[in-house]
């Protein structure tokens, strides 16, 4: 039998632990997941069925409140939009049927467009807001770390503090607010963009150089006023991580023994920092989630904010629900993406 | 205790700036209760007048001076702000605390709830909820919906001070001197969490106000009570910013954002005041 070298042995059993360590990791964030997506259903169903409301009584009052209709027919309406809404039979079979429709994807057809089911309308808008929420979400996480990185290394620099000022300015502005102050520089006072809308109406949606351009002027506004609102934390959070991380020992004895000061603040410290903003990210995503479809609102932008205002407008139950549920699957997963991506930057995860 | 906010308005900017922000806004609210129209009526001064001696802020399309009307609106914002925030502080303090002195099982359990609602996108459900309400929605409701989903980012925070209480001697004496669980917590370590507690307060009046804005000005709120919200919807109904009546939309934006930073401020300030080495670094000693 041949004799394996014990240095390749050592190393295959570190490799060994350190993927039954990542497989522990992931499970455990897989728990969590499934946990959230749990918890925020029932808060959903609750919601729906808590509330002295039906939402049956609601539409057909709504629909009979002009003029004088058959009661057989109101009858019959009452026992299809039961059936529509899923709200026929026990409770415990309403919400048997709650999780089976969340599971198929499948909330029935809307009612303010009727006969498109539901999940049509969220697949058509869910990109729009998916790619506003990532092209905002990136540039600012980006900017505002490196900008922040550079602030807390670099104390005494006018600009960087100027910067800082700024950011704290704006950190505690509600995306309503900025989205409606942005709407009225670029709308009304200095009119150069277009603040309505995904693209140009009369442009053919489809892969066209001045399709795509008209898809990229139309966000501009809307990733501005999100970058805005969310760019303060990340730069202020990195700023104090890193003024901390800078008076640690190492660091220290790096500047001493002559490491250039550039590669001092890109490996030596700001990979130590981007782990706990890292984190940051996956926990605050609920909200720039919020602010998202917020803003999408104000710009009329075709995601998923817009579409779950006109559900409420037209009263139409099933695609207000279905966007309740979507959105949380949606950050939860968006969540857990992040959490698996952990480990990559964080090598301690894997070895603990 | 005035020594303290001597030194701090002195050697804090963040400080200064924030409390004159704060008492502006708070002027505003004083005057509420001088003003000469009842803040629900429409039609008691001539509509769109533009700022001058007589409306310093102007009048509305509703008949409406903008200033008196401002000022009942962030009186409201503000009051709804502070009860959400009080009522968000109850289950953040309870869950924060008993989860830190706790630990185990209990501890894991209520810190994987928190990272939940952490997570869970609030303006969705809180859409759902007015979806549900609709005419039945009032502000004592909408507080406690929200009330019930802003407190967890606080809980956890709360729960790391606690932790390190219960490490600490004097929770070891209380245990022995056969304090309850009950008395430990609110009599020795809710006293030490008590100034994270004020400065998180700040910013959950933020985070209220915001949302409140933001649900009424799409309508999804009792749109008779007038607050910076409410304010902002009418004006918006009125195509106001077309209109070319912008004093209506621009005074309650000013002074909301105004609120925001100053509280801001506040809660920044006080931060670094709890933390004794970014105090001692500010002062330069």
């Amino acid at each position: 039998m041949k004799e394996w070298p014990r240095a390749s042995l050592l190393g295959a059993e570190i490799e060994f632990a350190s993927m039954r360590t990542y497989a522990r990791y992931f499970l455990r964030r897989l728990g969590q997941f499934v946990f959230v997506v749990f918890v925020g259903i029932n808060i959903v169903f609750f919601v729906t069925h808590a509330t002295p409301v039906d939402p049956v009584e609601q539409a057909i009052s709504s629909a009979t409140q002009f003029g004088h209709s058959d009661p057989r027919a109101v009858e019959i309406m009452r026992k299809a939009l039961r059936e529509l809404y899923g709200l026929d039979g026990t409770i415990l079979q309403q919400y048997v049927r709650f999780w089976t429709r969340l599971a198929t994807g499948d909330f029935g057809p809307s009612l303010s467009a009727f006969p498109t089911p539901v999940s049509v309308l969220i697949r058509q808008s869910l990109p729009w807001t998916v790619g506003l929420l990532f092209t905002s979400t990136l540039i600012a996480w980006g900017v505002g770390n490196s900008l922040g990185g550079l602030a807390g290394y670099y104390r005494k620099n006018r600009l960087l503090k100027a910067v800082g000022i700024a950011a704290t300015g704006l950190q505690p502005i509600p995306s309503y607010i900025m989205s409606l102050v942005v709407l009225i520089l670029f709308g009304y006072i200095w009119p150069i963009l277009p603040i309505s809308g995904g693209f140009q109406m009369n442009v053919s949606p489809d892969l066209s150089i001045p399709f795509v351009s008209s898809v990229i002027m139309h966000s501009i506004l809307p990733v501005l006023s999100l970058v805005l609102i969310t760019i303060g934390a990340w730069f202020v959070g990195m700023r104090s991580l890193v003024s901390n991380i800078v008076t640690e020992d190492y660091v220290v004895y790096a500047e001493l023994a002559g490491v250039n000061r550039r590669r001092i603040l890109t490996s030596y410290i700001m990979r130590n920092a981007l782990t706990p903003q890292l984190t940051g990210l996956a926990l605050s995503l609920g909200a720039i989630f919020n602010g998202a479809i917020i803003t999408e609102f104000v710009f009329g932008y075709p995601g998923l904010g817009t579409l779950l205002v006109r559900g409420v407008n037209s009263g139409d139950y099933s695609l207000v629900l279905g966007i309740a549920s979507i959105s949380i699957v949606a950050v939860a997963t968006a969540v857990f993406v992040i959490d698996l991506l952990y480990p990559l930057l964080d090598p301690r995860v894997k070895v603990e | 205790m005035l020594r303290v906010f001597r030194d701090l308005f002195r050697y804090n900017r963040e400080f200064a700036a924030g409390t004159i922000l704060v008492l502006i806004v708070l002027s505003l609210v004083v005057a509420s209760f001088f003003s000469p129209y009842p803040p629900q009526d429409s039609y008691v001064v001539p509509p769109d007048v533009p700022p001058c001696w007589a409306y310093p802020l102007g009048t509305n399309s509703r008949g409406q001076d903008v200033f008196w009307q401002l000022t009942v609106a962030i009186r409201n914002s503000l009051l709804f702000g502070i009860a959400v925030a009080f009522l968000s502080r109850i289950i953040s303090l309870a869950i924060g605390l008993v989860s830190g002195y706790t630990g185990g099982l209990v501890d894991r359990v209520l810190m994987s709830i928190n990272d939940t609602f952490v997570v869970i996108p609030q303006f969705p459900i809180l859409t759902l909820f007015y979806f549900m309400m609709h005419d039945h929605m009032s502000w004592t409701l909408l507080a406690l919906a929200m009330a019930s989903l802003g407190w967890p980012y606080d809980a956890r925070l709360i729960r790391s001070v606690a932790l390190s209480l219960r490490n600490r001697e004097f929770t070891a004496q209380s245990v022995f001197s056969g304090m309850s669980t009950r008395q430990i917590l609110l009599e020795e370590h809710l006293p030490y969490v008590l100034p994270i507690v004020f400065s998180t307060t700040m910013n959950n009046i933020n985070w209220s106000i915001g949302l409140e804005v933001t649900l009424s000005v799409i309508g999804f709120t009792n749109i008779e009570t007038p607050t910076i919200g409410t304010m902002i919807y009418w004006a918006n109904q009125h195509t106001a910013m077309v209109a070319g009546i912008w004093w209506w939309v621009v005074a309650p934006v000013a002074t909301v954002i105004m609120t925001f930073i100053g509280l801001f401020l506040l809660s920044v300030s006080m931060n670094e005041f709890i933390d004794p080495r970014s105090r001692l670094a500010r002062m330069g000693v």
